[in-house]
């Protein structure tokens, strides 16, 4: 990056680590923290959204959609997500492949899944093998931020249910009362009150979601696990800049990064809740107003 | 070959025992359910030893944080801070790369030489981290339950004149534990989920010998087939789910045994993931 890095073996002490620090890997490696970041500010309206969807779908009326609801908020609870993770990369890859492959080439003869091998025809790959590298990551983290916000739906769908269950039955009644339809009582009644009760569900589910994140090294994106790794490992002469095993101090930084994350959801989770318990019919509501009187 | 004749290839398969080579082709659902069911002892035995040396470590860790000296409440808010706050997942990579810089001769300690080289195997290793780990998140629930042991219950002792290790092991620990227990069942179940990262992460799977979700993962691999083989985890750890509900709950009700039936603790499962 500096023109005095031309020639890193000359280097030494801290003129090494500086240069160390901003070669192209290393440059790679910090907007890989970006990725995660942006897995984060995606993922988390997304499955927001995904979870609203099951909690309502949960509550309707209409049966068919009230089981879809309940089978996607039951999903989660006994089998590990990150079977779910690994299961539906591969099934949603797959998936989008054959969809586009009767699409592209109706008149393939040949079967999609023959023996031990899943092939369409060359025009229904996704992303087309022509692309550029760009693109196939692009894809690949597509796919991650679309079964994230699948999972993650689906721990927000059974949190927004809980919420939705716990609003006092008699402020609805009471809306009812006063003429509203169902639609308004759900919008002005319903959903402004929820939150209040949905927050500490979904303070620790936005803690699990940053915890969740290094899976993304599991599903094939160059993430911040790949690149410590890869950056970590003892380099030869052959390289640039020679050094030992080092993973351990990367890792040991990741961890710092984690930990650094989460202190700082805590604290601004704690204002939220704050904000949003002010003149609420909760325990912290009545604390909040007895300490203002 | 039959699936019975499978079951005894592949049965033991995770603990080396059987057929040393992995089907390779013409997979049958048998030998997928045989292989995977193989590889659930290792989560068995993850989750179990982890829970229980867990259970003791936890219990120290939340007297700890819940004592009055700060020599002994900051080590214990330092460790379930550092445990709760990063991802499991990069803790084992963490364990595995500094147990790996342990040095490979092993040490000498007065003429005896420590060998060190198991420490990096996933039975020791990882098992160490979910150890510790547990030990945390337990911690946290067992915190959680001491201070909200009702005071009435405390002076009562206190009127009896009940004090010290007596009245922690008579008062405190049961009614601990039985405040705790719906919580803990669920950090137990998400224990066992969070075995499956072991293979992931790390610690190498020697001679081809891994968990559940590595067979899974094996076999989605081979056949490009993810339909069959992660149905069967998702089904094996829903039955080990029901196991666990159901081995807890007995014990709940053990612990809830004095009360009314109106005031006892239900168990109910709680989403709560991924380390």
């Amino acid at each position: 990056m500096f023109a005095s890095c031309a020639d890193p073996s000359t280097l030494s002490g801290l003129n090494w680590t500086l240069c160390y620090l901003t070669t192209g890997k290393h440059l790679d490696f910090y907007w890989s923290f970006v990725t995660v970041m942006m897995l984060l500010v995606i993922t988390a309206p997304a499955a927001m959204a995904f979870g609203f969807g099951g909690a309502v779908a949960a509550r309707s009326h209409i049966a068919p959609l009230r089981w879809i609801g309940k089978a996607y908020t039951a999903m989660v609870r006994g089998v590990p997500d990150i079977v779910f993770f690994l299961f539906f990369v591969i099934a949603l890859d797959q998936g989008i492949e054959w969809v586009n492959h009767q699409y592209q080439c109706p008149d393939w003869t040949e079967p999609v899944w023959k023996g031990l091998e899943f092939r369409v025809c060359p025009a229904a790959k996704v992303p087309l093998s022509t692309a550029s590298a760009g693109w196939h990551q692009a894809y690949g983290f597509a796919l991650a931020v679309f079964t994230f916000a699948l999972v993650f739906g689906a721990f927000a769908a059974n949190v927004l249910y809980g919420a939705m269950e716990a609003v006092p039955g008699a402020q609805l009644e009471t809306a009812e009362a006063y003429g509203m339809s169902h639609r308004q009582v759900f919008r002005r009644v319903l959903v402004p009150q929820m939150w209040t009760y949905a927050l500490p569900g979904l303070s620790n589910l936005w803690m699990i979601l940053i915890k969740a994140t290094p899976l993304l090294f599991l599903l094939g994106v160059q993430d911040i696990v790949y690149w410590a790794r890869e950056l970590g490992g003892a380099k030869t002469q052959a390289y640039a800049y020679p050094h030992p095993d080092w993973r351990l101090y990367y890792f040991l930084g990741l961890m710092v990064f984690y930990l650094v994350m989460t202190k700082l959801s805590e604290i601004v989770l704690g204002r939220l809740t704050a904000r949003l318990s002010q003149g609420q019919a909760t325990m912290a509501g009545d604390a909040m107003r007895k300490a203002a009187t | 070959m039959t699936c019975w004749e499978t079951i005894q290839a592949y049965g033991l398969r995770s603990l080396g025992i059987g057929e040393r080579l992995l089907p390779s082709s013409d997979f049958t659902i048998c030998q997928q359910v045989t292989l995977i069911g193989s590889g659930m002892i290792w989560n068995l035995y993850f989750g179990i030893l982890a829970l229980i040396f867990g259970f003791v470590l936890a219990t120290a860790i939340a007297m700890a944080r819940a004592a009055r000296s700060p020599w002994l409440r900051k080590p214990a808010e330092w460790f379930i801070f550092v445990f709760r706050g990063s991802p499991l997942f990069i803790q084992f990579f963490l364990a595995y790369e500094a147990l790996q810089l342990l040095p490979k001769a092993g040490f000498e300690i007065f003429g005896i030489t420590v060998a060190t080289s198991w420490t990096t195997k996933a039975w020791a290793g990882a098992l160490f981290v979910m150890f510790l780990n547990t030990a945390a998140y337990s911690a946290e629930i067992f915190y959680g339950a001491l201070r909200s042991i009702p005071r009435g219950d405390l002076e009562a002792a206190d009127a009896y004149g009940i004090t010290g290790w007596h009245k922690f092991r008579r008062i405190q620990w049961p009614t601990m534990l039985r405040l705790a227990w719906p919580a803990y069942t669920n950090e137990a179940i998400f224990l066992f989920h969070a075995t499956t990262l072991v293979f992931f992460s790390g610690f190498p799977a020697f001679q081809q010998k891994g968990d559940a979700l590595y067979y899974a993962n094996y076999f989605a691999d081979k056949t490009f087939n993810p339909f069959i083989p992660y149905p069967i985890v998702g089904t094996y750890f829903i039955l080990l789910t029901l196991l666990v509900t159901l081995l807890f709950g007995v014990v709940n009700r053990y612990l809830n045994r004095h009360l009314p039936s109106n005031q006892r603790s239900r168990i109910r499962l709680r989403p709560q993931v991924i380390r």
